[in-house]
């Protein structure tokens, strides 16, 4: 029905292991496949939803204490009608992310092409001190 | 992981049985492919036909293998990516980088 506010709330916490990557993605993915109010390609958005949390869920775990098999990562996703905010927390040190260059394409780095992704396929992406930790803040307008 | 090698052709064909390469398991194929180097299988297929999600960290896992792959003066082929896949490596350029091949049975023999 038309006039209606979508909001969407979903808030995950897992421990601080990869091995959790593909759960949040697929989240990532069933939410953007609902999305109405996105008149783009969905099943892109769905994939690169996947891709942007994965990479943001490996920051975090890899800027959290390492070795602790306590440490969590928390991760949410707000959607209110055309408005996507994810956010993930980390407990670590933290890194300045606009010391971050942009990735030398021509360069065969092997590491260096994560936060690119995020660049690319959301509108903006933060990244500052909260909540006794950090969060990775990213915003796309889903137009 | 779950990868199956088969040799074929002149090549050491590796299926990647599994749909993501992520950070999770990027690291346990770059090393898998890294021993198959070191003991002379230095003309490698990648099928990626069964992959149909891949990170940063996956890719990073194939360009170490081209380069190791290169430096031992061996081939290391993609075959199979599904069209989202074969997005992320045109977003990063690195399909100017790899030879690759629509399907596993388009890969020319080696001589």
């Amino acid at each position: 029905m038309g006039g209606e506010t979508d909001i969407i709330n979903v808030e995950i916490v897992v421990p601080n292991q990869t091995r959790y990557l593909s759960l949040i993605g697929n989240i990532a993915e069933q939410v953007a496949k609902t999305l109405d109010v996105y008149t783009g390609d969905r099943d892109a958005l769905a994939y690169h939803l996947n891709l942007v949390l994965t990479e943001a869920m490996v920051n975090a775990i890899q800027h959290a204490a390492p070795g602790d098999a306590n440490e969590t990562v928390r991760v949410c996703m707000r959607i209110r009608d055309k408005d996507l905010r994810i956010y993930v927390y980390d407990h670590g040190q933290g890194f300045d992310l606009n010391a971050v260059p942009p990735p030398n394409l021509d360069a065969l780095n092997e590491r260096g092409r994560g936060i690119f992704f995020m660049r690319t396929f959301m509108d903006w992406v933060s990244y500052r001190k909260a909540d006794n930790g950090n969060v990775l803040e990213m915003y796309k307008r889903l137009a | 992981m779950n990868i199956s090698t088969e040799n074929r052709n002149g090549r050491t064909i590796l299926s990647l049985k599994e749909e993501r390469l992520d950070a999770h398991n990027s690291g346990e194929l770059k090393d898998y492919i890294l021993k198959l180097l070191e003991d002379g299988h230095t003309r490698l297929v990648i099928d990626l036909s069964g992959v149909r999600f891949i990170d940063s960290s996956g890719l990073g896992a194939l360009l170490s293998g081209y380069k190791n792959a290169s430096l031992r003066s061996g081939s290391f082929v993609l075959a199979g990516l599904q069209p989202r896949v074969q997005s992320m490596f045109e977003l990063t350029r690195l399909h100017r980088v790899f030879d690759i091949y629509p399907s596993l049975g388009e890969v020319p023999s080696s001589n």
